[in-house]
């Protein structure tokens, strides 16, 4: 009997899932690409693509307006998609899911129109200090406008959710706003623990799982949520198109954000009625192709199986934090926490005293995607006490090579950068 | 292929390891000026000494690759001593450099940044990050310091 090999062995034939992504057969620079980026973006699989152009070729029509037959069926297809996706988060109804620009417009439904309905002078906030800018401004604005507290719940030093003060930070907030996964640490939140603690607390939650949806199982359900937001492109599917969800009752009672056609029951010359739930919230012709090519990632990412992504990410992970750390030593820092268990399959690196932006310079020349720079998480970065850093971040398409070739070159760079002349 | 040397030449990376003109200015009598670019995070802080319509002192404060350090290195060596007046025309010269419709792409003898920014005015060690060009998501690094530069003789004048 062989010993069981946790968290080593990926469950993903990933030759066969790379051979579905077209992009990833390019060349850059004269040499095949290695895509490790996805925490900006994810590559589009063939199954997508192809969806995107069925749509334009076969059925393109604006949806809920025309009688005729394609005018039915790309409406048909968009709602088909929304019951896709809501079961893909476990949500309770099709009309809690509002389809939106991408996760960032989401954020901002809700600071405009919950915000502004609900909190004034006095009213506090809580985020946290590893929030993407598009879970900081938006509050920021509003703190502006409305005089609110915005606090930062701190990070311990290996870059988690530092809970010891929690409920004290909680008392008399209105609002917790927090990722479910980290974009520069690969931190993932104990988020039903803060759902619950925010509960406790009078307060509703937000939840930023646009680095969450993609790579684990997600069920609002289960995370006894508020309001939930992610974005599509980042899970295989169209940019221009992302997800809040939000409680039936919450969306019932909130004003609407944009305003427009789709969004009305009436307009007369006096005023307007505005439309049920999801389409009070979606003002003006949706962007359909996306939505149906949102719905085909989905598609995509259930035949794998959400369980066995997870189980991949945190195979790679573990091979690249043991493989890296074992082989550079002193001469890598990686950011966050080391315990694969408590993250996902971002990294944040340091290689000696090259700056990111020379390090994915260099990454580039051998074909190497990396991002380099302070990843929308500025307050973060200063906490961290560096300006940028450089990012790998992986997906289902990436297995142990691209891990052994970052490397390699990562050596390469070091070398080249190396302050002993040359 | 533009390869990795066309961008990194040595006395980019000798500036990079040695930056000349470190470090502030006590303000007043300077002038800081600051610039950020926000694609990669990078800061710099121009700290600038006019006097006499002459600048008596420049340095360098901030964070950043090497592009953008050596440019910003490379920047006070060649204003440091100069009027307002020839150190706007070395900031054009060098941004026209920078620009990518005045890089010389087609490999011709034909240059038409130096027709848009007149003669006399040598660029020196500068012309070494020509190849900047080349990789045109690191141009920003390059002129982040020449920027701000520009605002801080804009601010120091006004």
């Amino acid at each position: 009997m062989t010993v069981p090999a946790d968290n080593t062995e990926t469950p993903l034939d990933v030759a066969a899932i790379k051979a579905d992504f077209p992009l990833l057969n390019r060349q850059v620079n004269g040499h095949q690409i290695v895509y490790l980026d996805s925490g900006a973006t994810s590559q589009k699989p063939r199954q997508v693509i192809d969806t995107l152009d069925r749509y334009y070729e076969e059925i393109n029509a604006n949806v809920h307006r025309g009688a005729y037959h394609i005018a039915e069926q790309a409406t048909s297809a968009t709602e088909e998609a929304r019951a896709h996706l809501q079961c893909f988060i476990g949500a309770p109804s099709p009309r809690e899911v509002i389809f939106t620009k991408n996760a960032t417009e989401a954020i901002n439904l809700v600071a405009y129109s919950w915000g502004r309905a609900n909190l004034n002078e006095g009213d506090s906030i809580l985020i946290t200090a590893l929030e993407h800018h598009a879970n900081i401004v938006p509050w920021q604005q509003l703190a502006a406008e409305r005089g609110i507290e915005i606090r930062w719940l701190p990070l311990t030093d290996d870059g988690r959710l530092d809970l010891a003060d929690l409920e004290q930070m909680l008392d008399g907030v209105s609002l917790f706003a927090f990722s479910a996964a980290s974009n520069v640490l690969g931190t993932l939140t104990p988020v039903r623990r803060l759902a619950d603690a925010a509960h406790a607390a009078g307060a509703l939650c937000l939840v930023d799982a646009s680095q969450a949806v993609p790579h684990l199982p997600t069920d609002v359900t289960a995370w006894d949520c508020d309001f939930m937001v992610f974005t599509g492109h980042k899970m295989c599917g169209p940019t221009g198109i992302g997800v809040l969800w939000g409680r039936a009752e919450l969306l019932d009672a909130m004003p609407p954000f944009l305003g427009g056609g789709e969004m009305i029951l009436n307009v007369t010359r006096e005023g307007f009625i505005p439309n049920e739930l999801p389409w009070k919230f979606e003002a003006g012709t949706p962007p359909i192709a996306e939505i149906i090519g949102l719905g085909a990632a989905v598609s995509y990412l259930e035949a794998i199986g959400m369980d066995a992504v997870r189980a991949h990410e945190v195979a790679l992970t573990d091979y690249a934090l043991r493989t890296l750390n074992e082989r550079h030593g002193d001469d890598l820092a990686i950011h966050g926490p080391a315990d694969t268990d408590e993250r996902g399959g971002v990294l944040s690196i340091c290689y000696r005293d090259v700056h990111p932006h020379d390090l994915s310079q260099v990454l580039d020349q051998r074909g190497i995607c990396v991002r380099a720079g302070h990843h929308c998480a500025k307050p973060l970065m200063k906490l961290l006490g560096v300006g940028a850093t450089a990012r790998a971040s992986i997906y289902i398409y990436n297995d142990e090579s691209d891990v052994d070739l970052l490397s390699d070159v990562l050596a390469e760079a070091g070398e080249f950068f190396s302050h002993q002349p040359a | 292929m533009a390869g990795l040397e066309d961008l990194y030449r040595e006395i980019i990376l000798d500036h990079y390891r040695n930056p000349r003109n470190r470090g502030e200015l006590e303000t007043p009598p300077a002038h800081m000026a600051e610039g950020f670019n926000p694609l990669c995070g990078d800061e710099v802080q121009v700290f600038l000494h006019v006097d006499d319509d002459t600048i008596c002192d420049v340095s360098i404060s901030g964070q950043g690759c090497s592009i953008s350090q050596s440019s910003a290195s490379m920047m006070t060596t060649a204003v440091l001593g100069k009027t307002v007046d020839e150190a706007r025309q070395v900031i054009r010269a060098f941004k026209a450099m920078m620009s990518i419709h005045g890089d010389d792409l087609d490999g011709s003898d034909h240059d038409p940044s130096n027709e848009t920014v007149g003669s006399g005015v040598s660029l020196g060690d500068l012309e070494a990050l020509r190849g900047v060009v080349k990789f045109p998501v690191r141009i920003k690094c390059a002129t982040l310091a020449w920027n701000t530069l520009d605002q801080g003789l804009s601010e120091a004048a006004g």
